[in-house]
């Protein structure tokens, strides 16, 4: 499955990122602080809809999102 | 493609920090575009692989810290005269890669006469140009590029063409002159337009690396701070008012032209 790894220090809560995602998986919860003092938004995917687009990463100005897809394992 | 292992299981990684960028967060606004406009260039530094051979030139205005953030050598020069210093650092250095890094009142303002010359000259340099209609850093004070009706705190009634005049347009400016290789403007409002202006900005690069001439790509960009609006109305902002008064596109393209050319014209025939 693919999905998407958020740096809540890195995050500055700008939440471009909420439009940008298709399938509206990123949510400013404000749950938590981070170490400056910010709302870092929070991605909840529990039904595994994250296809990998990568558009939040794009979309994001402080390059606190990693997309990571996984390695498809050839079958022999 | 980098690959990392998370709770067991093999990962490719999509989307990280490129390598052309230091470790340190960006220290600009949240929702500011600057840190975009870092990213896609470290992105197209890293994929040309010329780090190792790159001078980034920091202009004055909120970039004036972008050597902090980009991971090769830089240079911080007076306010307006980055392309004056990257004229003579590309005359000692012809192997290096040029990239200087200037604002709407560095570049448009104070700028204006070394950046038309640099152009007219064609040097070999790379300009990558961020407007966003006001002078960030400063307390958001009217540009020449600020546009018509826009509230800043040096034109409180918003700005009049009778008194102050017109928003300059560099790209249109620039782009008449035969030392230019390639202008374009893009816009940073959203996914769509940011891998267009990635694409624009690979291309500025190529034009150095393969001699053509002076290069230039002008992103439209937004200050929420100074705009006094949210991060999403500031895109919006970009998006309605300011591709509408500097409308998007490539404004020469010495490949395109070079094609042109080459081609037999059909009305002799």
């Amino acid at each position: 499955m693919p999905m998407i790894e958020i740096l809540d220090d890195a995050c500055k809560g700008c939440l471009l990122c909420i439009p940008a995602c298709p399938h509206e998986l990123i949510h400013n919860t404000k749950a938590k602080l981070n170490k400056r003092g910010l709302y870092p938004v929070e991605y909840v995917d529990p039904e595994g809809k994250c296809t990998g687009c990568r558009l939040c990463a794009i979309v994001c100005p402080d390059v606190a999102i990693r997309v990571y897809k996984e390695v498809k394992k050839k079958s022999a | 493609m980098d690959t990392v292992t998370l709770e067991g299981t093999e990962y490719n990684v999509l989307a990280k920090r490129p390598e052309s960028l230091t470790d340190k967060p960006f220290t600009y606004c949240p929702g500011c575009n600057h840190g975009t406009t870092h990213k896609i260039i470290a992105e197209v530094i890293d994929e040309l692989d010329i780090q190792h051979r790159c001078i980034g030139i920091a202009s004055v205005g909120c970039s004036v810290f972008s050597y902090e953030f980009f991971d090769f050598d830089f240079i911080s020069v007076p306010h307006g005269r980055a392309l004056a210093v990257a004229t003579g650092a590309k005359r000692m250095r012809p192997n290096a890669v040029l990239m200087t890094y200037q604002g709407d009142g560095d570049l448009a303002a104070i700028g204006t006469a070394e950046t038309i010359h640099a152009c007219n000259r064609g040097e070999r340099v790379t300009c990558i140009f961020v407007n966003n209609a006001i002078y960030g850093m400063t307390g958001g004070q009217m540009a020449p590029t600020t546009l018509l009706g826009m509230k800043t705190t040096t034109s409180p009634l918003g700005r009049d063409a009778t008194r102050i005049g017109w928003p300059i347009k560099m790209s249109e400016m620039l782009s008449p002159l035969p030392g230019a290789a390639y202008i374009a403007r893009v816009s940073m409002h959203d996914a769509k337009h940011i891998l267009k202006a990635k694409a624009a900005i690979k291309k500025a690069f190529r034009a150095q690396l393969e001699d053509k001439g002076f290069s230039m790509v002008e992103v439209l960009s937004n200050c929420n701070v100074n705009w006094h609006m949210t991060p999403e109305d500031a895109v919006k902002f970009v998006k309605e008012k300011m591709t509408e008064n500097f409308p998007l596109g490539v404004y020469k393209d010495v490949w395109e032209e070079e094609k042109a050319a080459k081609q037999p014209k059909k009305e002799e025939g």
